[in-house]
């Protein structure tokens, strides 16, 4: 070649780096097998996979790069052991704490002071790294991909596939940019921005995509910020959602437990800085959303795409079933309806910064004498550093139950839930039928949102209290 | 490991919901132990009995309609098995006995669970979808040649990737198939390490 001919490589995205640089080996058929390099389980489905795959005499390739954690079947009430409301829970939390002593795996057991959500955890411990890919059998674990990094929820077998190789057999997913162009409005928070997208765009607009969030408002977020905004790219039918990493997320990460340091961070730096979308580089889909004009944000039905601005009313026409188990109607705006509960907790929306925010509004104030109130931080560690700061006081002030970490009633498990056919507000990620507890009712909503309806005892627009 | 698929018949049993998700194929409260097994008595608990967490059959549900008793095909509505990756719902649904769900789409976790569980995910039209059930037919998958048929003037083809074909047509183990490349695979990491070392400290920093 000529040497004065100028050298134009491709313009390649966040996603084709990630997805390039872990592929082993193109597979027949157009898959390719691509490379784990951590697997985080919990024990919910932990024992299971474990156990597989000694069944079929099968080893953990790297158990080094292998966790697991008690978050979602584990007691949150205070003064807790492996004994969970759930009929036969315990069994998960004692046969996957058997199953990850006999595979070698790290576990963050029960009172473990690093115990937490799997998908706050994983940060919190410098466990997901930019550049990285990881896979959970959790839906939800596109919530790490905010460093940067590849991170997507699997089923048992795939974990099992992962653990005892080293990698998946994939099929490359189509790649997605969403841009919230422009500032958010006070009161807006990262919850709003995913929940007007997926109310836009439909519950399956992101299907078959890996999703780039970028743009203004994007960067403007902090990292607690951006993992609310990633966790429920699955919410959009995405195999996951990330962000290019910067300054804020080594920020985050540096001196964390399980990151790198000393020379290996400095070379960790310079390989993390290249992970970003070349200037031109091409999506097979682009979205563009004008940030300033999202609005908080609630759920009205039983799909995430079932969602309304708080002052906005629920579409004429809309799906009949929805509206019946929600007991609402069309052409309604929602606020003003009554609540039996509220639910501050889950991988969405109980990082500190979360409870921080609720908790300021609730300063001097008590919540509706009827409504049952419930704070669950994200982690063990956050739980110290918000009991540190006197977070808790001010939510058991309010009126609020202050728990243990873990998943708790974000979802029903047979355990504790909130009572038949009550109507929650709740700042988890998932509305669906008896998804919090038989028949019940969820709306979610960003903390605030959920703290201003918690006072007022109905459904109320937070942007009247700050 | 599963049981080679190649040519099913059977009499689909309609469920054309959309967004039917897995905690509706199985809620949370039936996955009652640790294994994989045990969990067809779950499927679909929450419409399949009259009362949560009961055993008392509601008589509305198809489930629990003798005419379909021996269906192995589901007819199902769009984003079939959306919602949590738990693979517990495929489990039920194989364990159960159906060994094909046809919808016009599905989750992609959801999709990929039923391959590596030996059921058939089959994309087809809601109007194609429709017309099988309002034919009443029993309904022919042939696996090889891709296609769903009432009858022989009344046939579709689906799609369906090269691997998840030939796992299905044989039964086979993905495990399997992938540790014959654990050369290769030792071979990347190897070169990976160099690149990326911090990787590799994992939970030994
Ligand atoms: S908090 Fe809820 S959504 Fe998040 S991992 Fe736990 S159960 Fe899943």
């Amino acid at each position: 070649m000529p040497k004065w001919r100028p050298f134009l490589p491709e313009p390649i995205s966040l996603f084709d780096r990630l997805w390039d640089s872990h592929v082993v080996t193109a597979l027949p058929g157009g898959g390719a097998l691509v490379a784990i390099d951590r697997v985080f389980l919990h024990e919910r489905t932990g024992a299971s996979a474990l156990n597989a795959l000694a069944e079929a005499e099968r080893k953990v390739l790297d158990p080094a790069r292998v966790f697991a954690v008690t978050d979602h079947i584990v007691d949150t009430r205070p003064g807790r052991t492996d004994h969970s409301l759930m009929p036969g829970g315990q069994a998960f939390i004692t046969e996957t704490r058997a199953a990850a002593r006999a595979a070698g795996i790290r576990l963050f057991d029960v009172n473990d002071p690093d115990q937490g959500i799997v998908h706050v955890i994983s940060p919190e411990l410098g466990i997901i790294l930019p550049g990285c890919t990881l896979i959970a059998p959790d839906s939800h674990t596109c919530t790490q991909g905010a460093f940067g990094a590849l991170a997507w929820g699997v089923g048992s077998s795939e974990a099992e596939h992962a653990m005892a190789t080293g990698t998946l057999r994939l099929n490359k997913p189509k790649s997605m940019r969403v841009t919230f162009s422009g500032a958010l409005a006070k009161g807006v928070t990262p919850k709003d921005m995913i929940m007007s997208l997926i109310a836009r765009h439909g519950a399956a607009g992101g299907k078959g995509h890996a999703i780039e969030f970028a743009g203004d408002a994007v960067t403007a977020l902090d990292m607690e910020g951006r993992m609310t905004l990633c966790n429920m790219a699955t919410e959009f039918s995405a195999m996951s959602g990330f962000i290019a990493p910067d300054d804020k997320s080594f920020t985050y990460l540096k001196g964390r437990r399980f990151a790198p340091s000393g020379a290996l961070w400095d070379l960790a730096i310079a390989n993390w800085s290249r992970l970003q979308s070349d200037a031109d580089a091409v999506f097979d889909t682009d979205i563009i959303i004008d940030a300033a004009a999202i609005r908080p944000m609630i759920s009205w039905g039983t799909s995430p795409e079932n969602s309304i601005a708080i002052d906005g009313t629920i579409p004429e026409h809309a799906s009949k079933r929805p509206l019946e188990y929600m007991e609402l109607q069309s052409g309604q705006n929602l606020i003003g309806t009554p609540i039996d509960a509220a639910f501050i907790g889950s991988c969405t929306n109980s990082r500190l910064s979360d409870l921080r925010r609720a908790s300021a509004l609730l300063k001097g104030k008590k919540i509706a004498d009827h409504v049952k109130a419930i704070c669950v931080p994200g982690s063990s560690r956050i739980k110290r550093e918000a009991e540190a700061e006197g977070i808790d006081a001010l939510f058991r002030d309010a009126g609020f139950e202050w728990r243990e970490s873990g998943c708790s009633m974000c979802f029903y498990a047979g355990g504790e839930s909130f009572a038949a056919g009550s109507r929650v507000i709740s700042t988890t990620n998932r509305n669906f039928e008896s998804r919090q507890g038989p028949a019940v009712k969820t709306h979610i909503a960003s903390p605030e949102t959920v703290v201003a309806s918690a006072l007022a005892g109905r459904i109320a627009d937070m942007r009247e209290l700050v | 490991m599963a049981q080679p698929l190649q040519i099913l018949t059977s009499l689909p049993m309609p469920l054309i919901i959309d967004n039917v998700d897995t905690d509706q194929i199985i809620p949370s409260r039936e996955m009652k132990s640790t294994g994989k097994t045990g969990l067809a008595d779950g499927l679909f608990a929450g419409w399949r009995y009259s009362e949560i967490g009961g055993r008392t059959p509601n008589r509305d549900f198809i489930l629990n309609d003798p005419h379909y008793a021996n269906s192995k095909i589901i007819l199902g509505g769009a984003n079939f098995g959306c919602g949590s990756s738990r693979e517990h719902a495929v489990w039920a649904i194989a364990e159960y006995g159906f060994r094909a769900v046809i919808a016009p789409s599905f989750a992609p976790i959801f999709a990929g669970n039923c391959i590596r569980n030996g059921v058939l995910p089959a994309v087809l039209d809601a109007d194609n979808i429709a017309t099988i059930r309002s034919s009443q037919n029993p309904v022919t998958i042939d696996l090889r040649a891709q296609t769903i048929a009432i009858g022989p003037d009344q046939n579709w083809s689906f799609p369906l990737e090269d691997e998840a074909k030939a796992m299905l047509l044989e039964g086979l183990d993905a495990i399997d198939l992938s540790l014959k490349m654990a050369d290769q695979i030792t071979h990347w990491q190897k070169a990976d390490h160099a690149d990326r070392p911090w990787i590799y400290l994992g939970a030994n920093p």
